[in-house]
């Protein structure tokens, strides 16, 4: 990448943008997943009973949903993520390219 | 050929097992079972299927760029199914059904770890990675530091994750094929290297790739089918099977509660499982088979969907064969263990779903499981190869001893010779390991991927002041602690080399939370010390890296076709 580009690019305040949006949403979403998982285990690790409590007086334990819901919350966390990238995100970085060129 | 299949037909008479020994499919003693001709039959077409692409694949691959990445021309879905390839190996798939069956819920935790690496990887790695690479981590890591000691230290991180991932493959190939087709664990062994060695040789990355498709959707179509039986057998109602589960299982209702667990243990394995996916050469590469940052994106969130989606199978599966398989007579059988009988599961626990399979689709289908079953351990094996081999040629070979004025026919060239000692290698460790308790070794993998790999590649994108000396020695840090604290550990230390009960110096099985902090730890404390020209050099492309990482200006290229 040569000197102007990067200038540029760094001048625009696109640019700023684009990696403010970007990596406070990343963050946000990496810190969403990591507290329901780690929320998980801790609960797992101090208090095993309260997921093996059963759900609604069967042998179906609250554990059972839980665990389809993190895996189902790990499947939806991306999805936002990459509906935001792809549509918000790329057009920003579109113009910011194209930007730089001229 | 033919005197070949009339000599594995004796021998596997000979060897009928009349008391079998209590272990699993991926590690222990097993005995060779009689020969399974529907899953010969399955395998062979699978294999035919197979070579046929690589042939395809070998025409198309002329370049260094197709070698690697396939010419990049890979589709975000298509390489959400390949990853996702890599992650369904025999070992979750019978791993974690086996788990399942044995455990209940613990099962369901394990799967769960695995797992919620991939929006992390997403959150902050993806885009970065592909922005910035072009063929493998190490493109990612050296990127403004110096390119022979990071990459020296990067290939070193890839080939002990990638060697320690093979032998585990390939004993758990030997021993998973001795059972399922009554070949010999030698034979097995053999032509598995032999196979990988074609897919990855000719076909290279291309070939690699469309295996692992195939592979993924023909496992994804066997484990919803099994599922659906299973459903079926119960009225879809999951109360049923669990309440006739508790009712034949030996724990009772404790399988639908999770277990005692220590809880550093639990939060290091976690971290190992999360951190070290992130970490994995193999998979790391698939990164920059895709066309850019967006097709990157997509790769993961299919992924993600179809690895969440088979663990929940694999749950089902393994309820489904404790309700099914678990005290039918025909699938169980009574051995001496430590001179007492034991009634368990034909073949071991890990046979559990090979056995439902058997339960619910009869001779044909049990056939075809026990083919998806190997096809699956050369599809992951034929990826580890092709990481193997790219660290050996594009990292040490054209960065490290050419100074990168390789010309590309003779890194081409040191690749397909890398490849085939790879083989080579692969097949005489997995006859040295025939014998030898090897279930430390993906855990170990896990572990160092998370403590070497991870913090440097994460930190050279994250952290202007990241330089060379801080990401080799922290990275050579995490390496050696994440092998010494296993060693020490009573993985090794206890079930390997057989001292007492409690007396291992380490005291958790997963070290990961201790060797990745140290990581952490040096990685910085060697950056901030160091002092040097070439640090401040170093820490003053960092700009330049940024805008590239986040904009993919200047990233390598898509497709030349």
């Amino acid at each position: 990448m040569n000197e102007d580009i990067l200038k540029r690019v760094q001048a625009n305040p696109k640019f700023a943008e684009l990696v403010q949006k970007r990596s406070s949403l990343g963050w946000l979403l990496s810190i969403v997943m990591l507290a329901i998982y780690y929320g998980f285990i801790l609960v797992l690790a101090f208090s095993p009973a309260t997921l093996g409590a059963s759900l609604s007086g069967g042998v179906t334990t609250v554990g059972i949903p839980v665990g389809i819901f993190i895996i189902v919350s790990a499947f939806v966390l991306t999805g936002i993520y990459v509906r935001k990238a792809n549509t918000e995100f790329d057009q920003l970085n579109q113009q910011i390219v194209e930007e730089a060129k001229q | 050929m033919k005197s070949w299949m009339k000599s594995t037909a004796l021998a596997s008479l000979s060897l009928l097992p009349a008391v079998a020994m209590a272990a699993g499919a991926i590690d222990g003693d097993v005995q060779k079972q009689a020969t399974n001709w529907t899953a010969i039959i399955m395998f062979l077409l699978f294999v035919s299927g197979t070579l046929y692409i690589t042939y395809w694949a070998a025409r198309r691959t002329q370049s260094a760029s197709d070698f690697y990445t396939g010419g990049g021309g890979i589709t975000g879905f298509q390489n959400g199914l390949a990853i996702a390839g890599d992650y369904m190996s025999a070992a979750s798939f019978l791993g974690i059904s086996a788990m399942v069956f044995e455990k209940g819920y613990d099962g369901l935790i394990y799967s769960m770890g695995f797992l919620v690496g991939w929006p992390i990887i997403l959150f902050l790695v993806a885009e970065r990675l592909r922005n910035l690479g072009k063929f493998t981590f190490a493109d990612v890591a050296s990127y403004r530091l110096q390119q022979t000691p990071v990459r020296t230290f990067a290939a070193t991180g890839t080939l002990v994750v990638v060697a320690l991932y093979l032998i585990a493959q390939m004993v758990g190939a030997g021993k998973l094929i001795q059972l399922l087709f009554g070949l010999n664990y030698s034979t097995a062994v053999i032509l598995v290297g032999v196979l990988m060695v074609l897919y990855v040789m000719f076909g290279g990355m291309l070939a690699t790739t469309w295996v692992q498709i195939i592979k993924a959707c023909i496992l994804l179509s066997g484990a919803t089918f099994m599922a659906f039986m299973v459903m079926a057998s119960v009225g879809f109602s999951p109360e049923t099977l669990f309440q006739k589960a508790t009712e034949v299982h030996a724990k009772g209702l404790a399988i639908m509660s999770p277990g005692k667990a220590d809880p550093i243990d639990s939060i290091s394995l976690g971290l190992a499982l999360m951190f070290g996916t992130a970490g994995l050469p193999h998979i790391l590469m698939r990164f920059f088979t895709v066309s850019n940052a967006k097709e990157a994106r997509k790769s993961v969130f299919y992924a993600t969907g179809f690895i969440g989606y088979f663990y929940i199978l694999t749950f089902i599966i393994g309820f489904g064969a404790i309700v099914l398989v678990l005290n039918q007579p025909a699938f169980m059988e009574t051995i001496v263990k430590d001179g007492k009988p034991l009634t368990q599961l034909m073949g071991g626990n890990n046979m559990a779903a090979i056995h439902l399979s058997h339960a619910v689709g009869g001779d044909l289908f049990y056939g075809f499981i026990s083919a998806v079953a190997f096809a699956t351990i050369l599809a992951v094996v034929a990826g580890l190869t092709l990481s193997g081999a790219s660290a050996v040629s594009h990292d040490l070979y054209a960065s490290v001893i050419k100074k990168g004025k390789a010309n590309e026919k003779d890194e081409m060239r040191v690749s397909k010779i890398t490849t085939l000692a790879l083989g080579v290698i692969a097949i005489v460790l997995g006859l040295v390991f025939e014998k030898q308790n090897i279930a430390f070794m993906v855990g170990l993998a896990f572990s160092i991927a998370a403590s070497a790999n991870f913090p440097v590649l994460f930190l050279s994108m994250f952290w202007k002041g990241l330089t060379t000396r801080g990401a080799v020695i922290g990275g050579a840090i995490g390496l050696v602690s994440a092998v010494v604290m296993i060693v020490l550990g009573p993985a090794v230390w206890v079930d390997v080399m057989g001292h007492a009960k409690g007396s291992a110096p380490f005291p958790y099985k997963n070290p990961a939370l201790f060797s990745m902090s140290l990581a952490f730890f040096f990685t910085w404390l060697f950056s901030v010390l160091d002092t040097s020209k070439a640090a401040e050099e170093e820490k003053a492309k960092f700009d330049a890296q940024f805008v590239r990482s986040m904009t993919g200006i200047g990233a390598s290229g898509a497709s030349k076709h």
